[in-house]
């Protein structure tokens, strides 16, 4: 736990942080790009969230009478809470000294605290649809959290540990085992993910029809850098949900230690696992068709259901007695 | 025992087995009668696979033959008749949700459970890597059990037993290594007279009192009805 | 160490001193605001001081009271445990002292009796003070019905709404059937200790049956006076109705009381563990955690909202309580022991969250006159340091980083997360559901805290007076906000917390926290370093180093006045105040898919004019399964004993004579 402290480590961790700022827009450039392929347009470049965001960045703020002074500091609130938390996931190397400050607990409850903040900002103005947003985000995150937490903790049980570098340690340096566990934690932790970064069949990203909106309906008053930190909170999350994913179930190409190759490998092959992801993404998005809010419950208590199992399929059939 | 000390092809017998263990919780929870008969017909392959895969580790030849029994007979011919019959009944679109589905799934969720404590004082050393196993089979068909008990439609029902027997089938060849030869020729030839059995009954049932819902049935009993 | 035992001493003299100036404030109703309130701080004070010097000095410390009956004296004990729970009911009796005297004034002129609102909340305090010091039954008995018999004058204040006084009646009826529970419970142990002193007890050996059925009676005693569902139906019908300061002191600190005597009775007195205790208590308190925290979610008056909630909280703390019965049982004593401090850190965490909460529902209703959720609105613009110190209430109660109530439930998580060590294998598969069901419990706390915070401090009011709501006096921001500064500092600095609370399953298990924090202060690892750690410190200097830097880059900006517009709403017409969203429609979702726990009652009704009118009832399904089914069996056996009733004299006199006979016969 030491030598997590040096300053290199720390250095590394900021580094890293920085890089989950600067990636995230790239990564829903790419699933709005390979999803207009898939449909035959030929879509938006895959750099242009980034230009919305310097775009958004220099605009005016416009506030409604209404709002209250949460209202101007929840951006901050939901942009800092989500960069904390996607600072503890390790995305290029294990080795992070703030996946020792914060376990994989407390990276849901800062996730549960910018949601918090969010939903708050939703209220705040007044609008029939901010309250609306705030009061189907909390149903959804309400029906997700448990899920979450139950996969979460099928992965700490089989490592003995909730901290992230270490479940990934564990997973990587011990033999290849097939665990019907985390098949299936795996398969909760992708429902959550869905659902929590509002993507089809859950909730629509790009839609434009008030009725069917979650997390859109909750910033609709926003406008210039607030809006700019919203939305790049939300691509964070999604950046993180995707490298929770792919590094801790398929770990392999993150990097060990400090060295500059190692480092090198681990990006590199992070970059590949997340473009396969959000290639995924992007077909299921085409494929499938938005469910009506009360069909969510049943697709979240489907994800409960398999965190469950996993659980149980855990302590049945991989401890045994 | 520890999954980790167990040789790979083991282990994938074991998510095999926790994949038929989730298909049953689809099975119970499917509303339309058409996915419910492709989640049974998923559940009749995995089982096979199963079969297969005990039959490579543990050197049992015989085994495959109750793979492919169960792979011709569970995942292609039995759900291929239920479909056709579906299809002359005119089912195809037929979806009843599960009642009260929070709680028939708590349920499930407490026999797996439940299954799991009944088998942990049974010790058997041979085929030491499948004996939670036997805990899943008994899960898969108190599962069974339970679908025929919460589910009204005729076509479910068959379906839970159906799955039950899966859940025997499984306990079986995870507990013993496969029954005798002869008794799963028996078995098998037994549940495909029973599915046409029960294709006639369906015929004749829904001609008489024009549905498939078996709380309709209520009515031949011999006391008076109550007020309802 | 005897210096604690004499504040604390002072801590009970205070309060019956506040109760005894209070006799005189009809005559002079400032007294109760100048004189009898600052007493219950200084109680409050010398309570807190007390428990900190018996905390930080362990050890126990002994004396013998010149009162009770001639064979049986009171004593009194100051350790540890009682230590703690004096610091709980000191910390929250001394923001009530502050908040007071400002609140109290509002009654200066109503018609309400101020020699009973400062009469019996100064016996009420007193009472919860002896039952924390009591070293015998007897003084724990005695004790415990002042308490109760206090708060139900207090519940009963507003005595003039019949509502209230039904609501009274049912808080009296449950506290003594919880007291006769906890009575015979005291029989078993002191029958086989041989005497009532709790040493006595202590040392006694209960042969197999009989330390369950010790156990039983306890948990039923304790957990009805703690709200345990499905016995909690009579706390949020009697909590909301007292006045707010006296509300905050029922539902932050008796409450605990509750769980002290739970606590002292079964980790300390009866002294053996069985893992199906823990499995019961688990799984009553993940039933009462989900039952509360939904019902909560249903409520629009303010304060019961908040009482349900306690319901909530409450099965969190026997959570971590069932989690620690289940460890020791199952002979994991360390496990056991962080299971116990984490059940003890959420105590005190809902006591200063609960309180402030109530505190300010309190300030929000002498600034409105409303506790109707659907009648607010914007009141944060209007009473902003009311609305700071609330959101502080809500983030803590909703266990979000980095305030309190996160990291007691991080710890609950940890320790059920240790699951993998027990030895049976349906054990190992149960602690994980509980572990979902706490889940379940935090987010959807989250989600009944977020309809609590947007629908009655952000948005518009939705109603005139509302709208007029102005500041309320320095005073009452103040108790609040000495609350909200606990919360936060008891999330920042979690190790010290933990590392005063682990003295206390050191002296009642035998088993100290020594790797909680063997890191050093900024790192809390309950268990190992290897298994989990949480830096509280870290967290929030990180958090705010990326505020600053992100307020730091839009500097000019950030900080300026921003324009001002209409709200956007999509380009639609402006939106009128009744056209947000209300606290009935912020729960509906909810309400829709959890449909099976509530009994709904929904539909139109022809209203008058033409015009229908919706109607909506969510009722608790503890009554109807539960009280009306036990309040029938009661009336009808009444009848049949109201049937000796004859009215005549010949047939009296019969029923002595048997009486004296049957008398005669036992004793002979």
């Amino acid at each position: 736990m030491d030598h997590l402290l040096s300053s290199s480590a720390w250095l590394l961790a900021l580094g890293q942080a920085l890089l989950f700022a600067a990636l995230a827009p790239g990564l829903t450039g790419w699933i709005r790009k390979a999803k207009a392929r898939l449909q035959n347009r030929r879509g938006a470049p895959v750099l242009q969230p980034y230009r919305d965001l310097y775009k958004l960045l220099g605009k005016e703020v416009r506030v409604a009478h209404t709002a209250s002074p949460l209202f101007r500091a929840a951006p901050y609130v939901v942009f800092v809470a989500t960069w904390l938390a996607a600072a503890t996931v390790p995305l290029i190397t294990v080795d992070l000294p703030t996946a020792m400050i914060a376990d994989i607990i407390v990276l849901v409850g800062l996730l549960a605290l910018a949601r918090f903040f969010l939903a708050l900002a939703g209220m705040d103005v007044g609008t029939a649809f901010g309250g609306m947003g705030a009061s189907r985000e909390m149903l959804v995150s309400a029906l997700a959290e448990p899920a979450m937490l139950l996969a979460v903790f099928t992965l700490a049980m089989t490592a003995h540990s909730t901290n992230l570098a270490s479940v990934i340690d564990a997973h990587l340096h011990g033999p290849l085992v097939l665990r019907p566990s985390f098949l299936f934690a795996l398969g909760a932790l992708v429902l959550v993910a869905i659902a929590e970064t509002g993507r089809i069949p859950v909730d629509n990203p790009s839609t434009h029809l008030e009725l069917t909106m979650i997390h859109e309906a909750m910033i609709l008053e926003y406008s210039g850098r607030h809006l700019a930190l919203m939305e790049w909170a939300a691509q964070i999350k999604l950046l993180l949900y995707g490298s929770l994913i792919a590094n801790v179930f398929f770990p392999w190409g993150i990097a060990t230690g400090l060295e500059p190759g190692a480092l090198a490998v681990g990006l590199a092959a992070v970059v590949l696992k997340l473009a396969a992801l959000g290639a995924l993404l992007a077909t299921a998005e085409t494929v499938l068709a938005k469910m009506r809010l009360f069909r969510v419950p049943a697709f979240l208590n489907l994800a409960l259901l398999l965190a469950l199992l996993g659980l149980l399929g855990h302590v049945i059939l991989e401890v045994g007695s | 025992m520890n999954i980790v000390d167990l040789p790979l092809q083991e282990q994938l017998v074991l998510v095999l087995a926790a994949l038929v263990l989730l298909s049953s919780f689809v099975l119970l929870e499917q509303a339309r009668l058409v996915s419910a008969i492709h989640a049974f017909a998923w559940q009749g392959g995995l089982v096979a696979a199963v079969t297969g895969l005990v039959a490579t580790a543990g050197h049992l030849p015989h085994l495959y033959i109750s793979a492919l029994l169960t792979l011709v007979l569970k995942a292609l011919l039995i759900p291929w008749m239920l479909h056709r019959l579906v299809r002359r009944l005119a089912l195809e679109r037929h979806a009843e949700a599960l009642h009260r589905p929070a709680l028939v799934i708590m349920a499930a969720v407490a026999l797996v459970i439940f299954s799991y404590w009944l088998v942990i004082p049974i010790v058997e050393q041979e085929l030491a890597f499948t004996r939670n196993m036997v805990a899943i089979s008994l899960a898969a068909v108190l599962i069974g059990l339970l679908m025929m008990a919460s589910r009204p439609q005729a076509v479910l029902q068959v379906l839970g037993f159906m799955a039950m027997e899966n859940g025997l089938f499984l306990a079986a060849v995870s507990a013993t290594g496969g029954m005798p030869l002869v008794v799963e020729l028996g078995v098998a030839f037994d549940v495909l007279v029973a599915m046409v059995l029960f294709g006639v009954f369906f015929l004749q049932i829904r001609e008489s009192i024009d549905s498939l819902d078996v709380d309709r049935l209520n009515r031949l009993t011999e006391t008076p009805e109550e007020d309802r | 160490m005897d210096l604690a035992l004499w504040l604390a001493a002072a801590a009970v003299a205070l309060a019956l001193a506040s109760s005894g100036v209070s006799l005189a404030a009809p005559w002079m109703p400032r007294l109760l605001r100048l004189v009898a309130m600052p007493l219950v701080g200084l109680a409050g004070l010398a309570a807190t001081v007390a428990g900190l010097i018996a905390l930080t000095q362990g050890g126990v410390i002994t004396a013998e009271l010149p009162m009770g009956l001639p064979w049986l004296p009171w004593q009194v004990r100051l350790d540890v445990l009682s230590g703690f729970f004096l610091v709980v009911i000191g910390i929250v009796t001394l923001a009530v002292g502050i908040y007071g005297p400002a609140y109290v004034r509002g009654f200066e002129h109503g018609r309400d009796s101020l020699a009973a609102l400062g009469g019996f909340a100064g016996v009420f305090l007193t009472g919860m003070l002896l039952v924390v010091l009591a070293d015998d039954a007897f003084l724990f008995m005695v004790a415990w019905e002042v308490m109760s018999l206090a708060s139900y004058f207090l519940v009963a204040f507003h005595h003039e709404a019949a509502a209230n006084r039904r609501a009274a009646f049912l808080y009296l009826l449950m506290a003594h059937i919880g007291g006769l529970a906890i009575l015979l419970g005291y029989g078993v142990l002191a029958s086989f200790g041989g005497g009532f002193d709790f040493g006595a007890m202590r040392a006694a050996e209960l042969s197999g049956g009989w330390a369950s059925v010790a156990f039983v009676l306890a948990f039923l005693g304790f957990g009805m006076k703690a709200g345990l569902v499905p016995l909690h139906a009579w706390l949020p019908e009697a909590h909301p109705v007292a006045p707010s300061h006296i509300s905050a002191l029922m539902s932050g600190v008796m409450l605990k009381v509750a769980v002290y005597g739970f606590i002292r009775f079964v980790f300390d007195l009866i002294g053996e563990f069985h893992w199906q205790w823990g499995v019961a208590v688990l799984a009553v308190g993940s039933g009462s955690a989900l039952m509360g925290v939904l019902y909560a979610l249903m409520q629009n008056d303010l304060k019961r909202l908040l009482a349900y909630s306690s319901v909530e909280n409450i099965g969190i703390i026997f959570i971590a309580l069932g989690l620690s019965l289940l460890y020791l049982g199952a002979g994991s004593p360390l496990l056991g022991a962080v299971a116990l401090v984490a059940a003890l850190y959420h105590a005190i965490n809902h006591a200063l969250f609960k309180g402030l909460l109530f505190l300010g529902a309190g300030a929000v209703l002498q600034s409105t006159h409303e506790h109707d959720l659907e009648q607010m609105g914007g009141l944060l613009r209007r009473m902003p340091w009311t609305g700071l110190f609330f959101l502080v209430g809500c983030i803590s109660i909703s266990a979000l980083p980095p305030f309190n109530g996160f990291v007691s439930e991080w710890l609950t998580f940890q320790s059920a997360l240790q699951a993998w060590q027990l030895e049976s294998g349906v054990l190992r598969s149960l602690v994980p559901v509980a572990a979902a069901v706490l889940a379940l419990t935090g987010a959807l706390a989250a989600a009944c805290f977020v309809k609590v915070y947007g629908v009655a401090f952000l948005g518009r009011a939705r109603s005139r007076h509302v709208r007029r709501a102005r500041r309320v006096p320095f005073g009452m921001r103040a108790g609040q906000g000495l609350l909200a500064v606990l919360c936060l500092a008891l999330g920042v600095w979690p190790s010290g917390v933990v590392a005063l609370l682990g003295v206390i399953p050191e002296h009642v298990l035998g088993v100290g926290l020594s790797q909680a924090t063997a890191r050093g202060w900024l790192w809390l690892t309950p268990v190992a370093a290897e298994t989990a750690s949480y830096s509280a410190p870290l967290v929030v200097l990180l958090l705010a180093a990326l505020t600053a830097l992100s307020v730091l880059v839009w500097r000019r900006k950030a900080l300026r006045r921003a324009r001002r517009s209409d709200p956007w709403d999509c380009g639609f017409a402006p939106p009128e105040p009744h056209m947000q969203y209300t606290s009935t429609a912020f729960a509906q979702p909810i309400r829709r898919v959890f449909s099976l726990v509530f009994q709904i009652d929904e539909g139109m009704e022809p209203g008058t004019g033409g015009a229908a009118r919706y109607r909506l009832r969510v009722q608790d399904r503890a009554w109807e399964a539960l009280y009306l089914p036990a309040a029938r069996i009661v009336e009808a056996s009444s009848r049949r004993v109201a049937r000796l009733q004859s009215g005549n004299l010949r047939r009296y006199l019969g029923w002595t004579l048997v009486t004296v006979l049957v008398l005669l016969w036992i004793i002979s």
